[in-house]
């Protein structure tokens, strides 16, 4: 079981108010991940719900029970931290052991969890090795070794990977991915970044200033955000804004594009304007357009290698159907 | 940062060094101040009651106290001085490549582990006695006429015993601020088209200024107090007499408590202020 | 850019350091040769620089003339007592001011540092009156709560900045598992703050074995420590060379060995942390 329950939960450091009041309901087993740029309270919310700081007011519940004020340890969660935390002084196998030792649990039960644990996570060949010595990717695992020895009713991760180089990232976030399908135990996953959080999520939860702009599945924040900000900040590259007299058109304050939903035209098209940067990937290429008439610089996505240089004249033909509509306070309108 | 339980963990933590320095501080404190405004002979009848200021006034106005001021500024500038300049002269050139870095650097930190006693007796008998002293010997080799230390230059003497015991915490204290200089600072200098002189007036010297602040103010608290070199050496003769040797001849020799417990206050009042400045620059260091 | 220094140069440095650096040790240097000479041999002119009869003649003079091992016995019971003493008080102060800090820490720390500033001479009489009336006066536990309290505030300071330099995740880790105060205390914090721990006491060794002032004004026979064993050679035995320096060399060895140990964090405690 891993039910996990905020109920007008609110968090202030002294007279500024950082989570104003907040209803969230993570279900058993799901993967939800916290996403906002830095500042927006997405860690603040985990170690709330962690117990590592005092809710100010409100109610936390796990599993139906009350957990507001429970400390850390007595809540049945783990936690894998953004700097590891690993403990510098003790071998692989102790820092995996310390949760099962602080337990009182029998050597013969921790030993074959940490084996287990090992085993799992392919940390048996360094099990004798102090942190230290160990690579990032390395030392990641050991923390996740940590988390799941104790087989806690939800994992807590903090932006865990962001110490990673990107590589090793990607890599990373698939053995998180299907331990999750392996264990089917709650995680919570702090992140700033919004493709771990597309790529992980059973469900996102995209806040900025400690309110929560929205909940959903990744393709549902994809493909209706409530409003501009969820819109601009899921996708990547960013969703196009255009306002004025274009938005004028589709009855709305203003309407936007994602790049991949206006394609590139030989010649006509609705609108033009001239190629600033060319990024070139190989599979796509993304082009950054000045002098559309439209307001900001416009980023359009075209698949493949086109060949479009600095300077060029370029024609543009939006998906009409993909348009995404807000009124002035940039909610959606359908 | 934490939760409540750990909050008055803390408190709870905090509490027996807080009580503890609180009573260390106050204590005396008061007591000291109450004896200032008393008249306190305890040999001559004792406690003689309220005084006023009397106490104040007379120990600014005894003929000992500015000779006392002068003497206790004469040793805390000398030394200062003489400390600092070597101790950046001497820390660069611990910098610089060299052979036995690591033997040259322990030779100079040395003295300042010499227990106070030890130095002040050590340059007293072995090097400023006028007829064996290691000084004597090189001014007879050079056919000049041995000088009387302690008595005839007290004060020079004094200052230079003292430097040896602080010159280390000087260069020590600079040669760490000096490695923490990013080379590439000097190198852009360079080839910018500074010369040496210009490298170490606009470079070097700012980047010391801080370690150079804090050192000046840290030697001043405790110069301000030196004991033991002049209670071994010339015992507050000769115009060695500082103002906290003043005071506590007031206090154990003469036994004037009053008297002597007003000196203190001024003494106390005087480390404040040096202690204000110093607090500011550890202050904004805890910043970040 | 990695600059060639030219030989030369660096030799020029050898010469002139090393030169300058011998000189800074000499007093101590011939401290140590004359505790070797014979009385005649020590004021011998011109002085002899290594060309002596070696004896450890003044050595077992001291130690029979003066009772040395009491004073040594005080120095070692002084400095260490304070030391153990300090850090018991000091651990937990510089725990919740470096991991639980509020709005006040700054202030605490910095209070705490300026009773540091308190001239002695200013609070001698009231310390010694106390001291009188609770029947501390030349007793070694009254001189152990003097150190310790003197020191104190450097105690706290020095840990408080290793204590900093542990992320606060790794404490939290420790509590997500389960660990009660006291066993992140143990098991934790404490064993990663060994090395900062061990230089604190060393410092603090130190600087409790060199106080010149207390150990002196509080102390008459039995508490005594190497300080006043080697004041008390003042005058007339100061005369004699030989055995003063054999006295001296005996009351700084123990801390000149330690000290150069200790200056890489001599420096951290000595400026409160300023200068790193």
């Amino acid at each position: 079981m891993g039910q996990i329950q905020l109920k007008q939960v609110t968090k202030s450091f002294g007279e500024t108010q950082v989570i104003p009041p907040l209803d969230l309901t993570i279900h058993d087993g799901e993967f939800t991940v916290f996403v906002g740029p830095s500042g927006c309270g997405k860690s603040t919310l985990l170690r709330l719900i962690a117990g590592l700081e005092d809710i100010t007011t409100g109610h936390i519940e796990i599993d139906g029970t009350d957990a507001t004020d429970l400390v850390p340890a007595k809540r049945g969660l783990a936690m894998v931290f953004q700097s590891y935390a690993l403990y510098p002084h003790m071998s692989v196998r102790k820092n995996i052991a310390f949760p099962l030792r602080m337990a009182k649990m029998e050597q013969a039960e921790i030993d074959q969890r940490v084996n287990a644990a090992a085993e799992v996570l392919n940390l048996a060949d360094y099990i004798d090795r102090r942190p230290g010595q160990l690579s990032g990717g390395q030392r990641q695992r050991v923390a996740i070794g940590r988390a799941i020895v104790r087989e806690p009713s939800a994992f807590l991760f903090d932006e865990p990977l962001s110490n990673l180089d990107a590589a090793l990232r990607v890599g990373m976030r698939m053995e998180i991915s299907e331990l999750h399908k392996k264990l089917e135990t709650t995680m919570i996953y702090v992140t700033h970044d919004q493709v771990e959080a597309m790529t992980m999520a059973d469900k996102i939860v995209v806040l900025q200033a400690g309110v929560i702009e929205q909940v959903g599945s990744p393709l549902e924040l994809y493909r209706t955000p409530r409003n501009k900000f969820v819109a601009g900040f899921i996708g990547s590259p960013k969703m196009n804004f255009i306002e004025g007299e274009e938005a004028a058109k589709h009855n709305a304050h203003t309407i936007g594009f994602r790049p991949e939903h206006i394609d590139v035209v030989e010649s006509g098209g609705m609108w033009q304007g001239t190629v600033g940067v060319a990024e070139h990937l190989g599979s796509d290429t993304f082009f950054h357009i000045h002098n559309t008439g439209l307001g900001e610089t416009m980023t359009v996505r075209a698949i493949g290698d086109v060949s479009l240089k600095h300077g060029d004249t370029i024609h543009l033909s939006p998906r009409v159907e993909e348009v995404h509509k807000f009124n002035a306070e940039g909610l959606r309108i359908e | 940062m934490a939760t409540k339980a750990s909050r008055s963990a803390a408190r709870i933590m905090m509490a027996p060094a807080v009580i503890l320095l609180l009573g260390w501080m106050l204590v005396p404190l008061i007591m000291t101040l109450w004896f200032s405004f008393r008249t306190y002979l305890p040999l001559r009848g004792g406690d003689q009651g309220w005084t006023g200021f009397d106490n104040y006034v007379r120990f600014v106005t005894s003929s000992a106290f500015w000779p006392a001021v002068q003497t206790t500024l004469v040793i805390v500038l000398g030394v200062l001085i003489i400390t600092v300049a070597l101790g950046v002269l001497l820390s660069m050139l611990l910098d610089q490549p060299m052979w036995g870095q690591g033997v040259v650097r322990i030779l100079v930190i040395a003295p300042f582990f010499v227990m106070p006693t030890v130095s002040a007796l050590v340059w007293k008998n072995m090097f400023m006695d006028p007829v064996n002293g290691v000084f004597a010997h090189l001014w007879r080799f050079f056919g000049a006429e041995p000088v009387s230390w302690l008595s005839d230059a007290s004060l020079p003497s004094i200052i230079m015993i003292v430097s040896w015991q602080w010159l280390p915490f000087a260069t020590l204290i600079l040669l760490t601020a000096i490695q923490s200089l990013d080379s590439e600072q000097l190198e852009a200098a360079e080839m910018d088209g500074a010369p040496h002189l210009k490298r170490f007036w606009f470079i070097v010297l700012p980047h010391l200024s801080r370690a150079i602040t804090i050192v000046i103010l840290i030697q001043t608290i405790f110069l301000l107090a030196i004991f033991a070199e002049i209670f071994v050496t010339t015992g507050g003769a000769f115009g060695t007499r500082t103002l906290s040797y003043l005071i506590y001849q007031r206090v154990l020799e003469s036994q004037n408590i009053g008297l002597g417990s007003a000196g203190g206050v001024y003494a106390i009042i005087l480390a404040n202020i040096v202690a204000i400045f110093l607090m500011r620059i550890v202050g904004k260091n805890l910043d970040n | 850019m990695a600059r060639a220094v030219t030989s030369r140069r660096k030799l020029v440095n050898t010469t002139v350091a090393w030169a300058i650096g011998l000189l800074i040790f000499f007093p101590i240097l011939w401290t140590i040769l004359t505790s070797f000479k014979t009385e005649a041999q020590a004021i011998a002119s011109p002085p002899i620089f290594l060309g002596f009869d070696w004896t450890l003649e003044n050595y077992s003079v001291v130690l029979e003339r003066s009772n040395y091992g009491r004073f040594l016995w005080n120095s070692i019971l002084i400095a260490g007592g304070s030391t153990i003493l300090g850090l018991i008080v000091a651990v937990p102060a510089a725990w919740s001011m470096a991991f639980v800090p509020s709005k006040r820490t700054k202030d605490i720390l910095l209070w705490m540092l300026s009773t540091k500033m308190l001239p002695a001479v200013g609070v001698l009489y009231p310390i010694y009156l106390l001291f009188i009336k609770l029947g501390l006066l030349d007793s070694r536990a009254g001189l152990v709560i003097v150190m310790m309290l003197i020191n104190l505030p450097i105690i706290v300071w020095m840990l408080y900045t290793y204590f900093r330099e542990i992320p606060v995740e790794i404490l939290e880790a420790a509590r997500m598992d389960g660990a009660t105060l006291k066993e992140e205390v143990l098991y934790i914090l404490t064993p990663m703050a060994i090395p900062g721990i061990a230089s604190t006491m060393l410092l603090n060794f130190i600087l409790a074995w060199n106080e010149a002032f207390w150990t002196l004004n509080l102390t008459a026979v039995n508490a005594a420590p190497l300080t006043a064993f080697i004041a008390s050679y003042s005058s007339p035995e100061g005369l004699f060379f030989a055995k003063l320096s054999a006295a001296s060399t005996m009351a700084i060895a123990p801390i000149l060995i330690l000290g150069w140990f200790s200056q890489k964090q001599l420096v951290r405690g000595l400026t409160f942390g300023a200068v790193k």
